[in-house]
Parts: structure tokens; sequence; C-alpha cells
């Protein structure tokens, strides 16, 4: 058995390290070792997008990434859309506006893919949207709530961004 | 669903790599994005005692597109081989076919050297290559040799690529102006390997076609290609027909597959002979 | 503005109550990741448990050697049916009468079954060990085909029965035999049959499926050795039932239990049963005197807990040449799998299947479902759907559409003269039920409008010209389905589950500031409860949802209840909330009429007061009533301001709805695309219009998901084809068809508050819809049926065996 190695990773903007077997999945690593438990097991077979986080400014399956893999790199999950001041960030406050979400196993999976896919495509069509949010199942909604918040999300954002200008 | 445990090494450059893969031979191999190999290592059909994370070796990265060919770094991601708008102008197909594969997450672990390498019939990436005679360097003990996409893939995850080898590019030459272009895919949903997919360029005098998941190796027909140079539509279909070998599996029976390929090929024929000049 | 200065609109506003798009109270938590899912439990100490399946799907089990996983670090025993055996918990029983075994106990029974339990330090620890388990198995004959298994010289799968003629439902007459349920007349039905002026016959099949919520099933049992106290959190549908079950088969006396449900993330039906997960954890927590988490894998749920559907339903339809239908015969044949663990209520074997006569005026009908073990996985749960209501509806829908090629009508028009008339209400049918309220009609009417109906069939009639000279390859199918589900279950006199009545519950307490909590015996599993039955509440006695906590789940504190499936959330325990609150609404009634110093009638209730008649500017507010129902002393009153009703509801209610689908086929591939889909319902009193749309749309992508490619399927030697979400479909957001939502309301007439419960019609409604859609493009060329899932080879074959492909 392989010995445990020391894993550094930025998390939501905070350092954070732990110990942990170089084979350990990164969802259980944020989990298990760091009690961040926001990201969800859905699949493990990277079907279902519920463990999605942002790794290195890209969306990934934490389900299929060893923790080794990502020593080293800026993670964001769920937990760090918050806003500083403990409310809800836009596309948070967009999707329990527009019912977004029931159960809410995917939602921060769901959010956390939206928060990227609306920074690579700022004005996403409603075709972009679903295309872009294919990575992440839903059971409950049917996904025309999720896409109808993401592009309201879409236009809060972009309202933002003019009114900073 | 867990893995068994490794050790793991994340090499700087590519001679540490190849080094590490000489000293543990085959219980070592070599990981990009992992997206084909960490659900096998998770569902316990590969075992791997030693593993090699290519990710800090910034030589395996990057594409470069040049008048007479392209190249691909092995570790480029399909997200990135997507995004690369010089890549998009210069050689269209690619980006067609990688927006089909996989979903967004996946296609930002996903590598185009890992797609080629593994040797899996259902990745859309090795029929691609095949249909545009790319060539793979693959570097070993013993230096760097060039394996044409068309000779790599043996049978369903086995390769011209040896143990102690690393696939470090991909080599595309670039086709002529006014080619036109196709891939076509059918499959159930985001996220699932090909029921049948075709990969077509038609030009002046020449054509090359290439199918996926539609036998235990990507198939390019050198009597279909030949024929649809000749102008002869079905005669390319005929000649693919006679070159696959589907198998039954969820997606359908072998009836069925043989159909759609045949439907596939017509559509992606049609399409690229359309965008032709 | 104050609360004493209002419009009684504004007043009406600020509850948020009944018919107000509340946003959910629950959402905050859940955007941020703040949920607590069982996975998210993390207790001192605990252990992990993880299970060692078998690879057969029939055979015996000669040895199982642990010897080599105890040796893996960080193992701390691993459990075999050897070790349960002393217990008596090596078997358990199932909802259905049956048992079950917990770990294989001399030979397993399906491919996936348990057969012995790792519990280590971490789930990977428990993997390892899982690994180096030796198991030595003899193969056995493999039956997947229930026609076959019935077959005399059939293997004999249970032999824990050998002899045994009786079964939990009756007389059994095979080996491999579990039950036959009749309802309605036999000997008149076939007279029908015999005499009608046409009869139509098919066989319908409702494949086997999985509801494969998105968190899979799992729990972590935590025994206190000094209190002697059991504590068991679980992705339970039924916490209060699971108590009382895991008492039961443990001995644990009943208040030393105490069952928590956290946030679930999605049950359909999944969650409801008891899994050997559960019954291993215990036992494991009992023996180790640690806690013991145990979450199954997406593999493991698909292959060992809870599938649901798995009908053949062989149908006669008899109707006068005119198209009155006379008469309706059923014969099911229902597979069961390797233990017959449906959740259905006792006296149901198969549900309420004998809801199939559907939204008709049947005068005469007769079902019979014979119920069969293989060697496939236990279960036959409702997946999203009221107790087999879902095979009724596909079996009665697609009947319908089968008598109307015979007869050579538009569908549409066949099921208008054939609807139960609004005046027949209620409505007592031919097989044993008293249809509350309805008005088909109206509804029918309204969606066949709302889609320009007739406009589309001359669409698709231009479309099969073109097609037939050559200028398309795709066909138009237009799907059309009118539904009338059976929920609310339901009367204790009829409805049980192990002997449990079907009541619910809710208790009230006002906190003397005039705010509230309320607990139930259900848990929702995304329905947003916390939201919903605080608007109730709210309407009831008048004070502000956001200032009602709705807890549920927690057996310590939560009033007793059988839980949440079957759509029997709002019409079960909507009503005990809506009946506690009135209940509370007396007493403040008394203690308004106490403060204003009048008589008890002189006062009624407004919106969030009490008023004196003839004196509207005298007044008390919910609000005031609360702070002295616990600071005054009010001659003849007991102080404080609490309720609670155990509602026993008189009768189920059914919902119903009219759906319309438009779908594009092509012919050469198989591929569709689903053009329009229009869902009409009718759910009774709507109380939140936003979750109620969300409802529909989340239930009809789980429909398409069924009717067009999600499947579990076994290969003839029992090897499960369909375990990942690779093979198992679930539609993304780019597959999934987008919806128009659209409603009547026709209320319940015996519930207090008028509302029948919505959760599960889209899924009862969208399956038949969708599959009548891909029939109804291929009627042209002579197909009457072809099974489900409507997957894109199944489609292409429909073609090619019609000659489509040239």
């Amino acid at each position: 058995m392989a010995n445990k190695m020391h894993v550094k990773l930025t998390l939501n903007g905070q350092q954070v390290e732990g110990l942990a077997e170089p084979r350990t999945l990164l969802i259980h690593f944020l989990r298990e070792n760091l009690n961040v438990t926001g990201p969800h097991i859905g699949c493990e077979t990277s079907h279902c997008g519920a463990c999605t986080v942002d790794m290195n400014g890209k969306s990934v399956k934490s389900c299929t990434v060893f923790v080794a893999q990502a020593n080293g790199a800026e993670v964001t999950t769920v937990e760090g859309l918050v806003n500083p001041d403990g409310s809800l960030g836009v596309i948070q406050e967009m999707f329990r506006e527009h019912h977004g979400l029931q159960c809410g196993f995917c939602t921060p999976g769901m959010i956390t893919r939206a928060h990227r896919l609306l920074q690579e495509n700022p004005r996403p069509t409603e075709e972009e949207v679903r295309f872009g949010m294919a990575g992440n199942l839903c059971r409950c909604t049917g996904y025309q709530n999720i896409v109808k918040a993401i592009l309201a999300s879409a236009d809060m954002l972009n309202a933002q961004k003019e009114a900073a200008e | 669903m867990i893995p068994a445990g490794f050790d793991y090494h994340r090499p700087a450059d590519l001679a540490s790599a190849l080094s590490i893969l000489q000293t543990h031979g085959d219980e070592a191999r070599v990981i990009a994005g992992g997206h084909s190999l960490i659900p096998m290592m998770k569902l316990r059909m590969a075992e791997i005692a030693h593993l090699v994370d290519l990710q800090d070796i910034t030589d395996l990265k990057g594409i470069t597109v040049g008048d007479a060919e392209v190249v691909i770094g092995a570790m480029t991601t399909q997200a990135e081989l997507i995004g690369h708008d010089g890549l998009a102008a210069r050689l269209p197909l690619l980006r067609e076919a990688a927006l089909q594969i996989a979903d967004p997450q996946v296609r930002n672990m996903g590598t185009v050297g890992g797609n080629v390498a593994n040797g899996d019939p259902g990745n859309d990436m090795p029929g691609l290559m095949q249909c545009l005679d790319a060539s793979y360097e693959v570097v070993g003990p013993d230096g760097a040799r060039m394996i044409p996409a068309r000779e790599f893939y043996e049978a369903a995850y086995f390769t011209a690529r040896g143990d102690d080898e690393i696939l470090t590019r991909i080599v595309i030459p670039v086709p002529a102006a006014g080619t036109g272009y196709a891939y076509v895919k059918q499959k159930r949903k985001i996220g699932d390997y090909a029921t049948a997919a075709a990969a077509v360029l038609v030009g002046k005098g020449g054509a090359s076609v290439a199918m996926t998941n539609l036998a235990d190796t990507p198939v390019w027909s050198e009597e279909a290609s030949a024929a649809l140079a000749a102008g002869d539509i079905e005669g390319a279909v005929a000649a693919m027909l006679d070159a696959i070998d589907p198998q039954e599996d969820m997606k359908g029976p072998v009836a069925f597959k043989k159909h759609v390929a045949a439907v596939i090929l017509r559509r992606a024929i049609a399409q690229a002979q359309a965008r032709a000049a | 503005m104050n609360d004493q200065v209002m419009s009684p609109e504004q007043r009406a506003a600020n509850l948020k109550g009944m018919g107000c798009a509340r946003k959910r109270v629950e959402d905050v938590r859940f955007t941020q990741g703040k949920g607590r899912y069982v996975d998210d439990i993390k207790l001192d100490g605990m252990l992990f448990g993880d299970f060692v399946r078998s690879p057969y799907a029939h055979a015996r089990v000669v040895s199982v050697d642990t010897s080599e996983a105890m040796k893996v670090p960080g193992v701390v025993a691993v459990l075999t049916a050897q070790d349960l055996a002393p217990l008596g918990l090596h078997w358990m029983p199932t909802l259905a009468g049956d048992r079950q075994m917990v770990l294989a106990d001399g030979k397993v029974l399906f491919q996936g079954q348990e057969v012995a339990f790792v519990v280590a330090s971490d789930r990977y620890a428990a993997a390892d060990a899982v690994e180096k388990v030796v198991v030595e198995y003899e193969e056995l004959p493999v039956v997947v085909d229930p026609f076959k298994a019935l077959e005399p010289d059939a293997p004999v799968l249970r032999e824990d029965l050998e002899g045994k003629m009786t079964g939990a439902h009756g007389p059994r007459r095979h080996h491999n035999h579990i039950f036959t349920w009749e309802q309605g007349d036999k000997d008149a039905t076939e007279a029908v049959l015999a005499g009608a002026d046409v009869v139509a016959e098919e066989m319908v099949y409702y494949h086997r499926t999985h509801p494969s919520p998105l968190e899979t099933c799992g729990c972590v049992a935590a025994m206190d050795k000094v209190t002697g106290k059991l504590t068991l959190y679980g992705t339970f549908q039924a916490p209060h039932a699971i108590r009382t079950v895991v008492s039961l088969i443990s001995g644990l006396a009943e208040h030393n239990i105490r069952v928590i449900s956290p946030d679930i993330g999605g049950g359909f039906g999944n969650k409801v049963g008891a899994y050997s997960g559960y019954v291993c954890s215990v036992v494991a927590s009992i023996v180790t005197g640690k806690p013991v988490k145990w979450v199954e894998d997406r593999m493991e749920n698909l292959m060992s807990t809870a599938f649901a559907r798995d009908y053949w339903m062989h149908g006669k339809i008899a109707a006068t040449k005119e198209g009155k239908i006379t008469g309706l015969w059923c014969h099911t044949t229902a597979d069961h799998g390797g233990f017959d663990a449906c959740a259905d209520p006792t006296k149901f074997p198969a549900g309420f299947m004998n809801i199939c006569t559907g939204s008709y005026d049947i005068p005469t009908a007769y079902l019979a479902v014979d119920g069969v073990y293989t060697n496939k996985a236990p279960g036959g749960v409702a997946y999203r759907c009221s107790f087999r209501v879902t095979e009724a509806a596909y079996f009665i829908e697609r009947m319908i559409e089968v008598l109307a090629i015979k007869l050579g009508m538009d569908a549409a028009e066949l099921r208008r003269i054939n609807f139960i008339r609004k005046d027949q209400f209620p409505y007592q049918s031919a097989l044993g039920w008293e249809y509350d309220s309805g008005d088909y009609h109206t509804a029918w009417e309204k969606a066949l409008n709302a889609v320009g109906y007739d406009a589309l069939r001359k669409e698709q009639a231009q479309r099969l010209e073109d097609f037939k000279a050559g200028k398309t390859r795709k066909l138009i199918g237009i799907g059309l389905t009118h539904f009338t589900e059976i929920v609310g279950a339901g009367p204790v006199k009829n409805c049980d589950i192990l002997g449990l009545g079907m009541f619910d519950s809710c208790e009230i307490r006002i906190h003397p500031t005039g705010s509230a909590i309320a607990r139930l015996g259900t848990i929702s599993q995304g329905q947003g409860h916390a939201t919903t039955f605080a608007q109730i509440l709210a309407s009831e006695i008048g004070i502000p949802a956001d200032n009602i906590t709705v807890e549920e789940g927690d057996t310590d504190t939560a009033p007793y209840g059988l839980g949440t499936y079957g759509s029997r959330s709002t019409p079960v325990a909507g009503a005990a909330t809506a009946m506690a609150g009135r209940k509370i609404r007396a007493k403040a009634q008394m203690i308004a009429a106490w403060l204003l110093e009048v008589h008890d009638d002189d006062v009624e209730f407004d919106v969030d007061r009490f008023v004196v008649k003839g004196a509207p500017e005298r007044f008390k507010t919910m609000k005031e009533i609360a702070f002295a129902a616990y600071n005054q002393a009010i001659p003849g009153l007991e102080p404080g301001l609490e309720a609670v009703s155990y509602y026993d509801p008189p009768n189920m209610t059914y919902p119903f709805g009219a759906y319309i689908c438009v779908m594009e086929i092509d012919v050469d591939t198989g591929v569709h695309e689903v053009r329009q889909f229009y869902a009409l319902d009718d759910c009774g009193t709507r109380i939140n219009p936003m979750v109620i749309e969300g409802q529909i749309h989340g239930g009809a992508t789980e429909g398409y998901a069924i009717a067009m490619g999600q499947e579990i399927a076994y290969d003839d030697m029992g090897n499960h084809k369909s375990a990942t979400l690779m093979d198992f479909f679930i539609p993304t957001s780019w597959e999934t068809p987008t919806y128009q939502t659209d409603f009547t309301v026709t209320p319940s007439p015996h519930h207090p508050i008028g509302a029948k419960g919505v959760g599960e019609s889209p899924n009862v409604g969208s399956v038949p819809c969708f599959s009548n859609a891909v029939h109804d493009a291929f009627r042209p060329f002579g197909l009457t049926q072809s099974h489900m899932p409507h997957d894109q080879w199944r489609i292409w074959k429909i073609a090619n065996d019609l000659g489509l492909h040239g």
C-alpha cells in the first residue's frame, strides 16, 4: 500500500492541506478530509456531474480526479460562490428565484458548473446553456427551470457589470 | 467504486517520465486526463502499481498551426483544442468532432493524446486521425519514432505503442484548400460513445473516410476512400460496410448498427461535399 | 404599514398561504452546499461498510473465506449469513409479506446480491477487503423470463418456500409463483368479450426500470452502548415505518430506536423499502460499538435496490362498432425478481393496478395478476407513482389506441365518447374504486385546442404523403393521453403496510410570539414540504408561512406517519395539517372571544385574526391570541396553543390530466425529436403553482427517459446490462424536451382543502403519451404495438419490420 502524501490546495481562496493516499479521489478528499460537503457523489463514473468543482479555472468532475493530480491546484466549490457577506451569490439566488432545484443534490454541481459557463460565455443562448450544462444530470427538475435560472443569472451579472463600468 | 492503491509520480520532463517507465516496466502506466483510465481503475479492471502523471511536462502541451501541418501536443485537452481559433480555421473538422465528445467537464480533463493512445474503440479521435492521415510521435528509450494513425490500432486497447513509450505529439497534414469535411456521430445522449460516427474529407480528386465504434479498432477504408474520390458514394458505403464489424450491445443489434453506419456515412459525405469548394 | 391597518388583501398576501408561488425555504441551504444528506454525516469513530456481491444470478454459495480480508489494514469485521443467523437477522421481512436474505444464505438469486459485509476504518480499506473475500460458487440454471419461470420443469428458485403452497397473498400454484390477485367479474367480462361487436387484443409490456435518484441509498447506524439507544440515519422515505420494522426484526424496543431521515437527494420510490445495507449497518454498529456508515454506489443502486415495473399486461378491450367500450379484460404477469419486495399496501399485492379502467366509463372489467419469481433483483416499487398506477395508466392508454386502430377511429374522439362524465362523479368503477371528482371532457377539449389538434393531424397527413412520395424520411407522431390516478393511500380500513395503517399526521405548536412549528409524519425528498405545508397552515391559522418552521424525518420528535411516496403527502399529511390547524383555530376562537368579551359564536375568522361579527374594528390578531394563550389565565381553557391531527382519509384522491406530445421520427436512424409536449394537470386545489410546475417538469422528464430509453436489462445468464449511467438512460439538459404546462381545477370533495396531489401525475401521464406518439407515427403503416423503451434501435426496428427501409 502506498504511503500517504502531503496535499496542498487553494480551496475557495484559502490555503488548505492534508494527508491522503494518492489514490484518494478529489471528491473524497474534499468531503472527508476537508469537510467540504457541497459537492456530492452521484454516479462515480463521470456522468452525473454532482461532484463538479472548479479546478484551475475549469469545471471538472472531482470523482474522476485523484487528489495527487489535484495537488497544488486552485479549487472552488459551491461554498466558495457565496458573497463575502454570507448572502447568496447571483446564480444561487437565481436558482432559488426560478425554482431551479428540488431535492438539492445536483444543485452544488449545477451552480458550480453554471458559474464557469457564464465566465466562458457571459451571454449564452438557451441552446448554449443546454449544451454547456449537459455534463450535469438532474433527476427532479427536468432542467427547464435550471436553464431559466442560468439565463436570468447571465442577465443579472451583465447588468451588474455594466453598472460597475 | 474505489481504485486500488498505487505510487504516484509527477515527473517534470519527458526523460524522467521515460526513466520511471523503464524502472517499473509493465507495473507503470502514464496518466493524462485520466477519464478513460480512472474509471477502469475504480472498477478494478486496471490495477497499476506506479502511475506516472504527465501534467507537468510542458513539452507535451500546445498547438502549432503551420501551413502544411498542424502539431498537437499529446496533453492538449479537448477543450483547449475546441478553444483554439487558429486550429479551427485551418482544420475545422477537429473542433466539429471534439464538440461531440463527452461533456464540458470531461473535455476539460480529457486529452487528445489520451484519446488516441489508449486504443478504446469507442473514442472518436482515432478514426478522425486516420481520416486525416495523422501520425503519432512516440518517444521511448531508443528515441522518437513516428507511427501513422492508420497503422497504430491493432485491437481493442492494443496499439503499436510499446509499454515503455510515451505518445508525445500528433502531426496532422493540412488538407488541400477547398477540401470538404464532416464529422457526423449518432449517439443516445451527450456523454455517450458513438452508435456510429463517420469522419469524411473530400476534395478535388481525393477523399478519406473513417468510422468509429463499429469494430474493435477505428476503421479507415482505403477502398471506401478511393470510391468516394472517384465520386462513387454507394461504392464508398458498400466498401465501408465490408470493412466494419460491429457487435451487439445496449446501443442495438448488429443489423441496426450496420444500417445506421451506412446512413451516417452518407450524411457525412453529403455534408462534406456541400462544404467542398 | 402594520397589521392593524392593512386591507384584508394585503394581510392575505402577507401570509404567503395557499395559491402563492412562494420561494422555497429549503433553497437557501441547498444552493450554497449546506444541505445535510446521509453521506455528509460524520460521527466520531465512524466505520464504513461495503458489500461483497454475487457475480452470478443463480448459484449455490459453497463457501465464504474472509481470512485474507480480515488481514487488510483497517478491517474490523466481515459479516456473513452465518454471523447473522444466531441473531435471526440473516433474513428480513419485505414490505410485501415475503422475506429476503440479508446476506446470501446458501445460495444467491440475482446478480449483485449481498454475500458478505466488510466493516473497516474507511471506505478505501473496506473496498480493498471486499476484493479479498473469497467466495466459492456453484452455478445453477438461470431464469430471467417470468413465463419460463412458470413452466413445470423450471428451476426452483426459492428453496426456502418449497412445499409452502400458500403465500402472503393466497395460494401458490407453482414453485416460482408468488400470488394471483383477481379483481372484477371474470365471467361477466368474458361474456361481454364473447358478444362484442369489436374486441382488440394486445400484449402490452411495461419494461423493468429503476427510480435511480441522484443520491443513492445509504445509512449511518450508531448504537450507543451506554444508553442502549440506536440512532439510525438514512435515506428513508418512511422513517417511522423503518423504526417499527427495525424494532420488530432486531428486538430492540421501539423507544430505544431513533430514526432520522436527513435531507434526501430524491427518492422516487427507491427509498421506501428496507435493504440489507441497513440491517448490516445496524448489526455492525451493535457488534463494534461504533457508528457504521453504508452508502451504495451507482452500480449497486441499479443492480440491487428496488427496481420498478416489469409488468407483462395481456389485454382485451370490447366495444360497440360506434366505439362505446363495453368491457376490459387484463391478465398481468408480474416479474418480481428473487424476492417479492414490492412496496404495496398489504391487501394490494399488485398495488392499485385495478385503476386500469382509467378515465373511461367501462361497465364490466376483470383483472388478474400473477406474481412470479425470477433471477433478477427484488423490488417492484412505485417509481414516482402510486403503487402500479403507472402500469395501469400505460395499459389502458395503449389499449385505447389499439382499439382506435381496430375501429378505424381517431383516438381523441374514442376517448371523448368514453370518458366518465362530470355528472357521474362520485363514480364507481367496475374494478372497485370510487372516483371522487373529475371533469375530463373540459380538460380534454382545453388540451386539444391548446395544441391545435386538427391542424396537427392535417400536418401529419401531409408529412405522410411527403414521406410516401420520397420527399422526407421523417414521420410525425401525435401522442395522446388522458390519465386518472389514484393517490393518497389511504384509508386505514383498506390500506396498510406490514399492518401499519396508512394515516398520516401533523403536530403544531404555536409559540407565544405568534410563530409556529409544525411536525409531520412525512419526509420531503425534494418536494418542498417545508415550503408548501407552511402555506397550508398559513391559510388555515393566519400566521405567515415565513413564521412557520416545518420539520419532518426525526422519529423522536415528529408524530407517527407512513411517509412520503404514492403522492400521499398532500392528500394525507396535507389534510392532517389542515385539520390540526383547524383545531388551533377553534381554540384561538375561544381565546379571542374571551379577550373581546363576547360569546364564542360572535367572533369570526378573517385571514389572520378573529373579528367581532358586525364590528370589524374589534378584533384580535392570531399573534395577540398566541400571546394570550400562554400568558393569560383564561377560565375553562388550558394554557398553550397546540394541536395534533392523525388523519385517516375517507377515500383516495383521483388527480387526472390530459397530455399531448408531438414527435418527429427519423425512420432511418431511429432518432426522435420531441417538438412539443403539452401537459394539463388537474390536481384539485393548487397550493404552490411554482412547485406544481416544477413537479410536472421533473416527472415528465422521468417519463421521457422511461419511454425513450431507460431500462434495467439482463442477458439470458442474468447478467445486468445497464448498471452505469452510460447505459442506463438519464437524459441531460440537451436531450430533455421543454414542456408547456396548463391546468384545470376540480377539487377533491372529501379533502379538507380540496387538494389531490400532483408529484406523480407527470410520470404516470407522460410515459403513455411519449409511447403513443411513437406508435402513432407508424400507425398508417400497420403498427399496433411495440414495446418500450423506444430507444433508437427499437424505433429503427419498427420501421425495418414495416418495410420502410426499402
